[in-house]
């Protein structure tokens, strides 16, 4: 009956939303349809803002296949990502299934592990380029405690993309906060009902609470893999990819060949490139969160 | 129940507490211990130690004026004017943010329109495009229409919407009851006047959450300044402290502590007060996926 209505309402009442609409499509179109075409473009010339752009085809995409530098921002983003996401998969689980309780400590504690996600990018590159300092860092005092020399955390290989990782599992507020209230959702007789099977608190997690969480956890995998292949301030301001480029990572090296180097063309295949490995990697994990699944039921 | 299995359960919760007490309190370390390290002359900052204050802890009330003085009074990074910079292209952004996706996200929600679906399958798409992708063509375009050298390239975009705060308003505004919004059209109230007297009077809480995350977003920019922003009387904060970092003649690490203190206080206050805003905004998502 209603959509009767709507079909004889006048075609302008129809259209009435596309007026409140506009500004957003018209923002669509300038800020990403315009320059994702613009950059579909000039992914197929040599462009180096300073002379007009010289069409070379697939040439951009042809010579990545063959840039050692290419292969290496990509291979350290990969194992960033390949530690980052699982790491901090369990430990938010972990925090988040200590919160789960409804004490005041757990909620001044929540506070505390949410505060470092506002934490502006910039200053907590600064923290921790303190916290990691070799000589007087407050890690390497901690160290020398257990009588450990510590290394020289941002300029030592290894070392350097350990020491990043560490500090992007500092900001690991909003998994947990979103695990914690897929946890809240698990109705409480089934944990009962666990305890009376004689579950300890781990089989409790793992067979009670995990088949409602798992939804979250594929979300939160998908959102930090996309966030891995942007890391980009942290190692700038840090590390400036190094050292030996052992934390040059992918963003970095595009956004050097375009404001660095001015290859405009080269940067733009590469943000193309990014856009297919992104969604390559959204892939895989759903096929693996799948196949994970399909193998427990 | 038997008493020993009742002492295993006070003796779990109290382990629960402490263990969760330990985690707190990692988290907040680098906070404390930045705090604490700008507060410290520069002898005693540089010392291994686990001190939070300095010695005689006297000294840290002329650590709070010499440090923070010193800058505020930097001769090559100009603190203030940074202040003033992004405190100008955050006001810009916010404004245009909040009218236009407040107005965006309505239409979205409630008035009748072709394709409705598919433009918020779009909007929701363009927040999982990765900024690197869009950076060498915005600078491109912003080049091309002069508005490099210019503050317009970090605001001017939201006056068009921004597809989180949309997103954030839509669901709002689907949650709201109906029937208020179709007793003012039963009265002869059009979208619009429905809109602005019935509707907008109930989401000032809403547009208030939609408020804090884009201030916090736009706060704590950096990328877009870094590529945007090529004249060093036009940086934002974020731009000054990078500066400060790696200025010619290394920056004292109590004076950089306490740069990046100023840098992160706002946020760090918002948050304090509003933690629920944050906290809850970062369901909306998870919920959705």
């Amino acid at each position: 009956m209603s959509r009767d209505r709507i079909q004889r309402e006048p075609l302008r009442q129809r259209l009435a939303g596309l007026v409140w609409v506009s500004p957003w499509l018209l923002g669509l179109l300038f800020f990403f349809a315009i320059p994702m075409g613009m950059s579909m473009y000039y992914s197929m010339t040599e462009y180096t803002m300073l002379e007009p752009p010289l069409w070379i085809g697939a040439e951009n995409y042809t010579s990545l296949l063959s840039d050692p530098v290419f292969i290496k921002t990509i291979w350290n983003t990969l194992v960033y990502a390949g530690f980052v996401i699982p790491l901090s998969i369990v430990l938010a689980l972990a925090i988040a299934g200590l919160l789960d309780t409804d004490s005041r400590v757990s909620h001044i504690v929540r506070l505390m592990v949410f505060a470092p996600t506002v934490v502006p990018l910039v200053a907590s590159a600064m923290i921790w380029l303190w916290l990691f300092n070799g000589d007087n860092g407050l890690i390497n005092s901690a160290l020398s405690i257990f009588g450990i020399n510590g290394p020289n955390w941002l300029h030592e290989r290894g070392f350097a993309m350990a020491a990043l990782i560490v500090m992007s599992l500092w900001s690991i507020g909003q998994p947990v906060v979103i695990y914690l209230a897929a946890l809240q959702d698990v109705p409480k007789h089934l944990y009962e009902a666990g305890s009376l099977d004689g579950m300890g608190p781990i089989r409790k997690f793992v067979h009670v609470a995990m088949p409602s969480i798992a939804p979250a956890v594929f979300f939160n995998s998908i959102i930090q893999t996309i966030t891995a292949w942007q890391i980009f301030a942290a190692p700038y301001i840090m590390t400036e990819g190094g050292p030996d480029r052992s934390t040059y990572f992918y963003s970095h090296y595009l956004y050097d060949n375009a404001f660095l180097y001015q290859r405009m063309g080269y940067a733009s295949a590469m943000a193309w490139v990014q856009l297919v490995l992104i969604s390559v990697c959204i892939l895989g994990i759903y096929a693996i969160t799948r196949k994970l699944w399909s193998t427990r039921s | 129940m038997t008493d020993g299995s009742k002492r295993w359960q006070i003796s779990g919760r109290v382990s629960r507490l402490m263990l969760l007490s330990l985690i707190g309190m990692t988290f907040a370390m680098p906070l404390i211990w930045m705090a604490a390290t700008s507060v410290k002359p520069e002898s005693q900052a540089m010392q291994q130690g686990f001190s939070l204050l300095p010695d005689p802890p006297g000294l840290a009330v002329d650590g709070l004026k010499d440090n923070y003085a010193a800058v505020l009074n930097d001769t090559t990074v100009n603190f203030p004017l940074y202040l003033r910079n992004t405190i100008i292209v955050v006001f810009l952004g916010i404004t245009g943010c909040v009218v236009s996706s407040v107005i965006v996200a309505y239409g979205l929600a409630r008035v009748p329109m072709p394709g409705r679906k598919s433009l918020m399958v779009i909007t929701v798409g363009t927040m999982l495009i990765p900024f690197p992708v869009l950076m060498a063509p915005l600078f491109m375009l912003y080049t091309k229409i002069g508005w490099i050298g210019t503050f317009a390239p970090l605001y001017a975009q939201f006056f068009f919407g921004n597809a989180f705060s949309i997103f954030l308003m839509t669901q709002f505004f689907r949650s709201m009851p109906k029937e208020l919004e179709e007793a003012a059209r039963v009265d002869g109230c059009g979208h619009w006047l429905t809109f602005r007297h019935i509707v907008l009077p109930l989401s000032k809480t809403a547009i208030a959450v939609v408020v804090l995350l884009h201030f916090t977003y736009m706060w704590n920019d950096f990328l877009a300044p870094l590529i945007f922003i090529v004249d060093r009387d036009k940086f934002t904060l974020m731009l000054g402290l990078q500066l400060y970092q790696s200025k010619a003649g290394q920056t004292p690490w109590n004076l950089l502590m306490a740069a990046s203190l100023l840098t992160l206080l706002p946020v760090l206050v918002v948050f304090v007060i509003a933690n629920k805003a944050f906290t809850r905004s970062s369901l909306s998502g998870a919920v959705k996926g």
